[in-house]
């Protein structure tokens, strides 16, 4: 009997965990989306299901634009990122570990900084852009900051690792056998990569999209340092409803609104990839 | 994302499964669904604020919290505040932003805590006119301010957002107004309607804070804010709704204005005096002016949040950073506009007895109509428009559609 038990009991305190950080305050979150009122005098429950309408009205081009940003960088990421984690996986010889530490370098630098530094580089006169300019071999009215460009590049820049390492291992755990297998049976090396080592990777793109996909979308801190005036993203909206207006209603009707949205989009894609395989990997 | 919860959705579940996942939520909904409790208060009858000063005493201590860079670093007047009074204390640079600060204080104060501080900190503004009318601030004993009421100058009493200093004293205030980059300018600009100019398409900065923006908007129009209506408001923001969209604005900036326009990436911008005043210090090419049509002009306030456990300290260190000396050692390095006139005698004293680099810098500071404005600029001048909670919401929406489009 005790046996029996003690998974449960060891497991006890991570499920605590789960219900009063994660459950609770969601359900919290729930409910303040459908109440009314103001910061002075109080905010009730009203079941006003119309801050959904509204919020969804009010926002959904930052909504839009949102996921247009988050799914251009995802796909940046994984043409950046894949060749990469080839090349580390199959080319990395016995530097395997030392190129992936360089690669979570940047992480040792607070995520704000590293994208301030992004703003202090390519600013209108900064250091790269000033040169190039003063020797007239770009228009004086260039600029890469304050475009939907940049605000792209900075996402991809700052996910880019969480995409690289799940690519990584799934390539890792590609059976060399089964490739000398394909090449002993007059494959061409397109056709190896075609075949074997592109489908057995997947989940690892796939997992990486989860990974990256769903910050991205949220990330309030890219679009407000490198973004100008028309690139504002859901995640700046969300803040400045909490944070700045005291609308916790309006704030916490978007905030389930985006997670509606990115659920089923993950969903689909989930679905489309083919879920058994995928999930495993995800989770592993 | 969880792939577990996210395995657990696309396995097919029994209906069973479904209704006790439905009950738990129930249940969790039931608990959230007291909400956030209203508590506005009433301001306190005269009697009761004198009860609770009677039953106050020294206790020897005081916490401070203030912004970065609002005390010199070697924390002088506080050091000097020390040894005169025997009150030792805590200086913290805990307050980054006001409507951060207030979003992190309200729940504490909401449930009775107290903050662990017995300063804080506040500009005018919606969430100062929060902090008052919630009951967060307590009420300020005047008798205990006899520096304030002899050293504070008679524009930094009388603010209709605090009527009577009831709970806050000034620390420290700043003109918004049009900093220039006086490389691109050559000219500097007079008009509010340069910010609105097609010639710098592309080259001219505002600020993100609703209010901020929506002042200079109603400036553009010739409205006073603090008289504004919402058909003002509406009006303002059509105008900077097209500033936007003909592409005038490069940036909606909350604070790193001032190293954009000093390296040249928007030439005029809406900055604060402050900010300036350090730039052209260090020699960089920036330019302020308080436009013609009007600027504005905002205070950081101190003032002793509910529940503080020093209240009495806490007054005295307010009272006596309003002697002169105290404020002039502090203007010397905030270098904003102190609510003490007579610091502008103390540094100039002081600038007989300078040398080198101070003299220049103490020069410079009591020359700069940045650091002491003319009676001309003052007559530019005017405040925030305190908003109701409802007005607030129209209020933001205008402006906020603007900045966050």
């Amino acid at each position: 009997m005790r046996s029996r038990l003690t998974p449960y009991l060891l497991a006890l305190p991570s499920w605590i965990w789960l219900g009063a950080f994660l459950v609770v305050p969601l359900a919290a979150m729930a409910s303040v989306s459908t109440q009314s009122g103001n910061v002075i005098d109080g905010f009730v429950q009203t079941f006003s299901f119309g801050n959904y309408a509204d919020a969804i009205s009010q926002y959904s081009p930052q909504l839009l634009r949102s996921l247009w940003y988050g799914g251009a960088a995802t796909l940046a990421m994984v043409l950046i990122g894949y060749p990469v984690a080839y090349w580390i996986a199959f080319r990395g010889g016995n530097r395997k570990a030392t190129y992936l530490f360089l690669l979570l370098l940047p992480f040792f630098v607070s995520f704000v900084l590293r994208t301030i530094s992004w703003n202090f580089m390519l600013s209108g006169d900064g250091i790269l852009l000033g040169p190039l300019k003063d020797w007239g071999l770009l228009p004086s009215d260039f600029q890469i900051t304050a475009t939907a460009f940049a605000v792209i590049s900075g996402l991809t820049y700052n996910w880019l690792p969480f995409m690289i390492l799940p690519i990584y291992v799934s390539l890792e755990r590609v059976d060399p056998r089964v490739m000398e297998a394909a090449h002993d049976l007059y494959a061409s090396r397109t056709t190896v990569f075609r075949k074997i080592v592109l489908p057995l990777s997947l989940p690892g793109v796939f997992a990486g999209v989860l990974m990256t996909f769903v910050p991205a979308v949220a990330d309030p801190i890219n679009a407000a340092v490198l973004g100008g005036t028309n690139n504002t993203m859901i995640g700046n909206i969300i803040s400045t409803l909490y944070l700045t207006n005291a609308n916790y209603p309006a704030a916490a009707a978007l905030s389930f609104s985006l997670m509606a949205v990115l659920l089923v989009g993950i969903f689909v894609y989930a679905r489309a990839l083919g879920t058994e395989n995928v999930l495993e990997a995800a989770a592993r | 994302m969880d792939p577990l919860l996210l395995r657990g959705m696309t396995t097919p579940r029994t209906r069973r499964n479904v209704l006790k996942l439905g009950g738990l939520s129930a249940a969790a909904l039931a608990l959230a669904a007291c909400g956030v409790q209203g508590q506005k208060q009433a301001a306190p009858k005269p009697d009761a604020v004198k009860d609770f000063w009677a039953k106050q005493k020294k206790n020897g201590k005081v916490v401070f919290a203030n912004w970065p860079e609002y005390m010199p670093e070697d924390q002088a007047p506080l050091k000097a505040f020390s040894q005169a009074s025997g009150i030792s204390y805590e200086y913290k640079e805990v307050i980054q932003e006001n409507a951060e600060f207030f979003g992190k204080s309200r729940p504490v104060l909401a449930a009775g805590q107290s903050l662990g501080y017995d300063i804080v900190v506040m500009t005018n503004g919606v969430q100062l006119q929060h902090m008052i009318e919630l009951g967060y601030a307590v009420p300020l004993d005047h008798a205990q301010l006899p520096n304030f009421a002899a050293n504070a100058g008679d524009k930094y009493k009388q603010r209709a957002y605090d009527p009577g200093n009831q709970y806050t004293v000034p620390y420290t205030s700043g003109i918004t107004g049009i900093a220039y980059n006086t490389d691109h300018v050559k000219e500097a600009p007079t008009s509010i309607q340069a910010l609105f100019d097609p010639k710098y398409k592309g080259r001219v900065g505002m600020h993100s804070d609703a209010q901020e923006i929506g002042n200079f908007g109603m400036f553009a129009i010739g409205v006073d804010p603090e008289k504004s209506t919402e058909a003002d408001w509406r009006k303002a923001g059509e105008l900077l709704k097209k500033q936007r969209e003909d592409g005038i604005v490069r940036k909606y900036y909350e604070q790193n204005y001032i190293d954009a326009v000093s390296k040249g990436d928007v030439w005029l911008t809406m900055g604060w005096s402050g900010d300036v005043f350090q730039r052209q210090l260090a020699g960089e090419p920036v330019g302020f002016v308080v436009p013609q049509e009007g600027g504005t002009i905002w205070t950081d306030n101190m003032l002793i949040p509910k529940g503080a456990a020093n209240p009495v300290d806490a007054l005295m260190l307010m009272d006596y950073l309003y002697q002169p000396a105290a404020a002039a050692q502090l203007e010397e390095y905030i270098q904003y506009i102190s609510p003490v006139p007579a610091v502008k005698d103390i540094l100039t004293q002081k600038l007989g007895t300078a040398e080198g680099e101070d003299k220049e810098g103490l020069q410079a500071m009591v020359d700069s109509p940045l650091i002491f404005p003319t009676d001309a600029d003052y007559a530019k001048l005017r405040a925030y428009r305190s908003l109701t909670t409802a007005e607030e919401q129209v209020y933001n929406g205008i402006f906020q559609a603007i900045t966050q489009a």
